[in-house]
């Protein structure tokens, strides 16, 4: 390994973000098949496999938000004004012109501003609302069945148009996100920073307007 | 009971109760009977307070007493009911007693007070060879050795309750679609519970009895939620391994997954046309069958609809129901009129969706008075107005309606009404049953009907689709042409440095 590679994606992280993924495609399929847009595994099965997979993904994101929080990480995730312009004008125009980054990944750093706005909203708007809309999906009967008046939901009908609502959110932004991943230094940088955790250094950093200087270098990592 | 009794009983592995005493020893059953009545009172002269259960009964009474919502407490029974069959009991009396578990009934009256009266036999008739006559008032057959009879008695057996039951409406399965002769003996497939070759239960297995008042009854005539035969007496309110199945049972009944079809094995009636009725062919009744056999038109009776193997439909249900009876005006004839309002609704705590069978009819109704008539079909002969003898429903009409002690104003009108029925038999193998996609499904599924609440797989919000898809196709979209421009720029710049 020649130590001019960065290493950018941690181990847990790598594995909350691909376990995440499968799960939430997984979701998806099950999903629509419950909601009668599609065939797949049967209704039966469906049911009871989005019930399973969402109980995993629950944990898992307890561990990631219980990660992001021991490690500081989630400061990645704090929107910022900065350059939004730049790496928007980025995408319009500069990425046609091969027009370098306008800002640059870090350890530090990961994200763009746009990522930062897109991952920040999905973390506290689209996330919590799928979640807390399947959870009472779910589990909106008990308090009826054990004669808690108060806490009794009358209807699905709501909870399962929130529901629904968050899918198509999220699935768009995963369409969306397959293809950003290809905006990277080359097409696949992005997707093997990801796999190994590692970013080519040369790749990156040549057109640093990020506040964050800071390289965490291979050589670093490992000592 | 002598202990070698009871041992030998639980010896023979059978949790069904076994016979206690040998009827067939008995002194006071050693006799010639001539009259059933001589049967009855042998029979109380030992079982000395069982016949004022009975009197108490409905099957005695035919009436209860029922609550019903904004009518208050009323007495339900063959007097004041109107179903959409025969219409109803009165005036035909003789004919109908031979389902009463009386004797000495007709038209006269019956006397409702004494014991002797009782037909114990023929519940209890354990030979399967008592049979009521003809017209005879609920008398027996004069042919049957009643003696041998009653030394046979003991719990009532599937053909005991089911000469009766199985042939409401005036034949086999006509009335209810899913009890019918075939019970008798039926195999697995047709009631998983009753099967020959299965558990093969008898009614009163699940229709438990305490003091001869037995558990389950028909909402065609009872009103309030109480003393029901449910399957949860054995199976419990949570039967499945699978949590979601199980979460069903909060709001969906045993039956509607469990009974995917009833008249499983003959058809049933689903609609009756009295409006067809007094055609005569060269002046004479006459009657046309399907090829099953079933009358599709009666002179006497009009233009019938059988079904078999039908799908149920679905309503909500929550144990009450309110009745058309006898003399009741209705208002709307744009709808047919319900003479069995089952009540519920999703919103509705004790309310379950169930399967029952709608029969529906056009029968005849004053329209001045806005009434439904109980016209007068039986007659002995001809000239004394019973329709089915004299095919003249304003004079059947007038002689009914003044038995009923209802004013008629001489006009006949025929309206649409319906009956609903709770399919609560012919019970499938539990791998037979109501499959999710049949309710679970965008269109014409089990369910379609019942819109008043949210049910995964069928239901959406039109909007939300809507939106949710032009986003998915504007987010393709707008990736495909970002792509696409970005390896054209790319192959371009690259020729461009290659030139």
């Amino acid at each position: 390994m020649n130590g001019n590679r960065v290493y950018v994606y941690r181990a847990f992280e790598r594995f909350w973000h691909w376990s995440q993924s499968v799960l939430i495609l997984f979701l998806a399929v099950t999903g629509f098949e419950i909601h009668g847009a599609i065939t797949f595994f049967g209704f039966h099965q469906a049911v009871i496999y989005h019930n399973t997979a969402a109980y995993a993904l629950i944990v898992l994101i307890a561990f990631a938000i219980f990660w992001h929080l021991a490690t500081g990480e989630w400061k990645q995730y704090v929107p910022t004004a900065t350059h939004i312009k730049a790496q928007t004008n980025y995408y319009i125009f500069g990425i046609f012109r091969n027009v370098p980054h306008p800002t640059k990944k870090t350890a530090l750093s990961k994200l763009n501003p746009l990522q930062r706005l897109v991952y920040f909203a999905l973390k506290v708007l689209v996330i919590p609302v799928i979640v807390t809309s399947g959870l009472l999906y779910m589990l909106y009967r008990y308090p009826h069945r054990h004669g808690i008046e108060a806490l009794n939901i009358d209807t699905l009908h709501t909870i399962a148009i929130i529901h629904t609502v968050g899918a198509f959110l999220l699935i768009a932004f995963i369409v969306a996100h397959i293809y950003l991943i290809t905006t990277g230094t080359t097409v696949l940088s992005n997707l093997k920073a990801m796999l190994t955790g590692y970013e080519d250094a040369a790749h990156m950093g040549q057109h640093d307007t990020s506040e964050t200087p800071s390289q965490i270098t291979d050589k670093e990592v490992q000592s | 009971m002598p202990l070698q009794a009871i041992s030998h009983c639980f010896a023979s592995g059978s949790k069904k109760p076994c016979k206690a005493v040998e009827h067939d020893r008995f002194a006071i059953l050693q006799q010639k009977f001539s009259t059933p009545q001589e049967i009855t009172g042998a029979c109380i002269s030992c079982h000395n307070h069982r016949h004022t259960e009975v009197m108490q009964s409905n099957h005695w009474n035919w009436e209860r007493e029922e609550y019903i919502q904004a009518r208050g407490i009323v007495s339900i029974g063959k007097k004041n009911a109107v179903n959409n069959f025969c219409i109803g009991a009165m005036g035909n009396e003789q004919s109908c007693a031979k389902c009463h578990i009386g004797l000495g009934m007709t038209a006269d009256g019956f006397s409702f007070t004494d014991a002797k009266n009782i037909d114990c036999l023929v519940c209890h008739d354990n030979t399967e060879t008592y049979a009521k006559g003809q017209e005879m008032g609920g008398a027996p057959d004069p042919a049957l050795d009643l003696g041998n009879i009653a030394r046979h008695v003991g719990r009532p057996q599937r053909a005991n309750c089911g000469v009766c039951h199985f042939y409401g409406g005036g034949g086999n399965n006509v009335k209810h679609g899913d009890l019918e002769q075939a019970l008798f003996e039926p195999q697995r497939d047709v009631d998983v519970h009753m099967g020959i070759d299965g558990v093969n239960m008898v009614c009163v297995d699940c229709h438990t009895t305490e003091k001869h008042n037995i558990a389950g009854k028909l909402y065609s005539l009872s009103s309030m939620n109480r003393n029901r035969a449910m399957c949860e007496q054995c199976h419990t309110a949570t039967p499945h391994d699978d949590d979601v199945l199980n979460e069903h049972t909060l709001k969906v009944a045993c039956q509607t997954c469990h009974i995917p079809v009833y008249a499983k094995v003959n058809a049933t009636k689903t609609h009756w046309d009295w409006a067809q009725a007094g055609k005569l062919r060269d002046g004479k009744p006459y009657e046309e069958d399907d090829k099953d056999g079933n009358h599709t038109y009666l002179s006497i009776k009009g233009r019938f609809e059988w079904g078999k193997n039908l799908e149920p439909e679905y309503v909500w249900f929550n144990g009450t129901a309110s009745h058309y009876l006898l003399g009741d005006t209705y208002s709307d004839t744009t709808r047919p009129i319900v003479l069995n309002t089952l009540h519920g609704s999703y919103d509705d705590d004790e309310a379950k969706i169930i399967p029952v069978k709608v029969h529906r009819a056009i029968q005849p109704a004053d329209p001045v008075n806005r009434t439904l008539i109980m016209p007068k079909l039986y007659a002995d002969v001809e000239g004394e107005g019973g329709f089915w003898k004299d095919f003249d429903w304003k004079r059947s009409s007038e002689i009914g309606m003044k038995a009923a002690g209802l004013p008629f104003s001489g006009q006949v009108a025929f309206v649409k009404t319906e009956m609903y029925w709770p399919v609560n038999h012919m019970v499938s193998a539990k791998g037979a049953t109501v499959q999710c996609t049949e309710c679970h499904t965008r269109k014409d599924g089990r369910l379609a009907s019942l819109t008043d609440f949210y049910m995964p797989g069928r239901d959406y919000s039109g909007p939300v689709e809507t939106g949710g898809a032009a986003l998915l196709l504007l987010t393709v979209f707008g990736v495909v042409a970002h792509g696409s421009l970005r390896a054209f720029v790319a192959v371009r710049r690259r020729k461009g440095g290659a030139r």
